[in-house]
């Protein structure tokens, strides 16, 4: 009999792992298990910082075993993994807390260094991004140019061989650890206002440079104003040439976005989610994970987790078959950041009475006090608090609708 | 059908908005909170000279007259201004338990000491395991002959580091959720045994956690019969989740005006933000569901305030905080949301309003408690 309408139509999909990814992913998970710190662990459970210091560590860690940059590509000490082997990499890393080193050197200015950048430049700056010895921060936010970042103002003005550079940047996550800032700069009023910017590195000791910390409403300085006056900066710093920063970051924005959907974190905190409540007691002689409004709220979340691996799966294979990562990125960065708020709402209805003290120093490193509530129980709020700018930061979440209303949807 | 308040509720709503006028902007509070007690102690005498702290009593305990609809008049105001003073936990709390089970010589000598203004209380009621169940006790209380000695530990005590009276609800006998056997006692905060561990609430309010060891106190310093208390306990319990909720739905609108002036002065793109109409339908849905709030907020009270049965009565107070949290939780995301970065930092004020309002969410219990507690009655 000949096939059917039905069979002649199937499509081969399948989402396992050959034999090689298996191993692959069993190399990573003992990896991570050996030597990702115990005491970092601890940390990441505790709902406690981990330490500047600790986060370099961590990185070097990765860096000796050839897995700080799995996204770089090999001739600059990528690993050259497979879209597969690095998806595997992440989901291992994400379910076990272990950080990803921190963004801005790694995911932010190299891959414009690498694009952009001269070879003088990228021997300079890339081997001590990929080893953690030199700590970078983002430069792009102003107080009046935040979604519409290209109508940012500070100036960068040519004298001889340097720049003369004056104005302010917010939002600088980390800012007070960074050695280095990346920025755009205005290099032209004159013209429309994408094309008069220009991207620029700036050494952060350089005289002129100056810092405040903004405190958020969980008690942290987790970011910064930094403020430039007059401050000389060397023309050699311009990455590529002048007034082309607006075309340089946007490539950069791409790649902001990717691993963004949070999956495997999402999985860990919706493991700890259901621990946590089979530890709660639900006032009524049993315990939350009892409560079937509770345990739906669970089963929703978990089936929403699935949804959007799925998504990010399909994406991930465009990409391995060699497709660019399109502006369907912009899924992931929406529906991963309103997850991660909804768990933050979960956390803190499970804490219900513990989620109210403001205790955030119950929370920092060498915490010698009487803890208050049990567990993380008492960091919800802070944490639901502090999370609110994952639907903010890179690119709002507005923004990235009007992404897919222009690119996708052709609106 | 009459929805216009009368010429004493206008009265009281002047008083309180005049006060916050003048006395009670965004820096003041913040040097408040600093200061020592949390609270301030000149403004908790000028609340007795208002007469505010008459409010939640009867006239015959010589109050104001223990109407919810003045209660969450005052609460409203005191939400947009998210005032710290503990005029929940003394007044409403502390006063309603006396009121509610103290004997006449109780409430002759504790009452009009509340309503002067000389006496701070807090209620210690919730525990490390009951959640927002008030039946759920474990904390005991052991009659010897004239006194009794208390054991337990007490959570979220509101104004528990500055009350020099503590009521504790205590077991006296039964399983650690049987509705029979829970006694309150008045136990003086500075008793042997008493070991309080201060904090401030995410909503800027004094808060602690309180341990009673073998504490002793008097057979006389129960309130109410033995066993007997749970009855007036939810009752005093629900009237604090209507003030709290009133206190919620005034926050929520100040939220709101905040978010609205904002979005007229930010501009993006060469215009203000609040032109988009992306943005525009996203701000009307938070006016929808002030609304919704405060509208179920005034039929809880008006019900509280009627001769309804006491089921009606819970029922309708479970409604109304049920629905203010799922406000709660629109409006404040929308506000942080469409402030972008500034509005969560600590130095505005609809951050602050953002943490208070996520406070009140939980406060007494949460949407899924009180919407399950509503099927339930």
């Amino acid at each position: 009999m000949a096939p059917g309408p039905l069979e002649s139509r199937r499509i081969d999909v399948n989402a396992d792992f050959t034999a090689e990814e298996l191993a692959f992913e069993s190399e990573v998970r003992e990896f991570l298990s050996a030597e990702f710190p115990g005491e970092y662990r601890d940390k990441v459970d505790a709902n406690i910082r981990l330490s500047k210091d600790e986060l370099v560590n961590w990185q070097k860690i990765l860096y000796r075993k050839g897995w700080a940059a799995p996204n770089w590509p090999q001739e600059y000490g990528g690993t050259g993994w497979s879209a597969t082997q690095k998806y595997i990499f992440a989901t291992e890393m994400g379910l076990i807390g272990a950080p990803e080193p921190v963004p801005f050197g790694m995911k932010m200015v190299a891959p414009v260094l690498m694009a952009y950048g001269s070879d003088e430049q990228k021997r300079r700056f890339l081997p001590d991004i990929l080893e953690s010895n030199v700590w970078w921060c983002q430069g792009y936010s102003e107080p009046n140019a935040g979604s519409d970042l290209a109508s940012l103002k500070m100036s960068a003005v040519r004298d001889g061989d340097d720049y003369i550079v004056n104005g302010s940047k917010t939002w600088n996550t980390y800012g007070q650890y960074a050695d280095w800032i990346f920025c755009l700069v205005r290099t032209d009023n004159s013209v429309k206002k994408q094309e008069g910017i220009s991207f620029l590195l700036i050494d952060m000791h350089s005289a002129g440079v100056s810092l405040k910390s903004i405190y958020l409403l969980d008690g942290h300085p987790e970011v910064n104003e930094i403020f430039f006056d007059d401050v000389r900066v060397p023309a050699n710093n311009l990455i590529g040439e002048e007034n082309k920063g607006w075309t340089y970051a946007k490539v950069l924005l791409t790649h902001e976005r990717t691993n963004i959907s949070g999956v495997p974190r999402g999985k860990r905190r919706l493991r700890a989610l259901k621990r946590i409540a089979s530890d709660t007691d639900d006032g009524f002689g049993s315990n939350m994970m009892e409560n079937s409004t509770f345990k739906n709220k669970l089963a929703e979340t978990e089936i929403e987790l699935q949804a959007l691996e799925y998504v990010e799966l399909r994406t991930l294979a465009a990409l391995s078959v060699g497709k660019a990562p399109g502006p369907e990125s912009s899924i992931l960065k929406i529906v991963g950041t309103e997850l991660a708020q909804k768990m933050d709402e979960l956390f803190v209805e499970l804490a219900a009475y513990n989620c109210l003290p403001f205790l955030p120093e119950q929370f920092e490193e060498g915490f010698q006090g009487n803890p208050v509530g049990p567990g993380t129980a008492a960091s919800s709020a802070l944490v639901y608090f502090n999370n609110r700018k994952l639907s903010i930061f890179g690119g709002s979440n507005e923004i990235q609708r009007n992404i897919i209303s222009k690119a996708v949807l052709g609106l | 059908m009459d929805f216009s308040y009368t010429q004493e509720q206008k009265m009281l709503q002047e008083s309180v908005q005049k006060f916050i006028q003048k006395s009670y902007d965004f820096e003041t509070r913040n040097k408040i909170m600093a200061s020592e007690r949390g609270y301030s102690e000149e403004n908790w005498q000028l609340f007795a000279e208002l007469g505010w702290l008459t409010v939640a009593f009867s006239e015959a305990d010589g109050g104001f007259g223990a109407s919810a609809v003045d209660l969450i008049l005052m609460m409203d105001e005191f939400g947009k201004a998210m005032l710290v003073e503990p005029f929940v936990p003394t007044t409403v709390l502390g006063g309603g338990l006396f009121s509610a089970l103290g004997s006449v010589e109780q409430k002759a000598e504790f009452i009009p000491k509340i309503m002067a203004g000389g006496l701070q209380l807090a209620c210690a009621y919730a525990e490390a395991n009951s959640r927002y169940n008030l039946s759920s006790v474990a904390t005991t209380a052991r009659v010897n002959g004239d006194s009794v000695t208390i054991d337990g530990l007490k959570i979220a005590v509101l104004n528990g580091s500055n009350a020099s009276k503590l009521l504790v609800v205590a077991r006296e006998s039964g399983a650690r959720t049987d509705r029979e056997g829970i006694s309150v006692f008045m136990v003086d905060a500075d008793a042997p045994g008493v070991s309080i561990q201060a904090y401030t609430n995410i909503d800027g309010k004094m808060s602690a956690q309180v341990s009673f060891e073998a504490v002793e106190v008097a057979v006389a310093d129960r309130l109410g019969a033995v066993g007997g208390a749970i009855g007036a306990l939810e009752t005093v319990i629900d009237r604090a989740t209507v003030a709290v909720s009133a206190e919620a739905a005034g926050a929520l609108e100040a939220m709101l005006q905040k978010t609205v002036e904002y979005s007229k002065v930010r501009k993006q793109f060469g215009t203000a933000i609040g032109t988009f109409q992306a943005l525009q339908h996203r701000m009307v849905d938070m006016f929808i569901e002030c609304q919704l709030a405060r509208s179920i907020v005034l039929r809880a009270a008006m019900k509280l305030d009627s001769a309804e049965d006491e089921i009606e009565k819970a029922r309708a107070v479970s409604a109304a905080k049920s629905r203010v949290g799922k406000a709660i939780r629109r409006v404040s995301q929308e506000a942080i949301q469409i402030h972008g970065g500034i509005g969560m930092t600590d130095e505005m004020d609809v951050g602050h309003m953002f943490k208070c309002v996520t406070g009140l969410a939980m406060m007494f219990g949460n949407t899924d408690y009180h919407t399950a507690r509503f099927a339930a009655l």
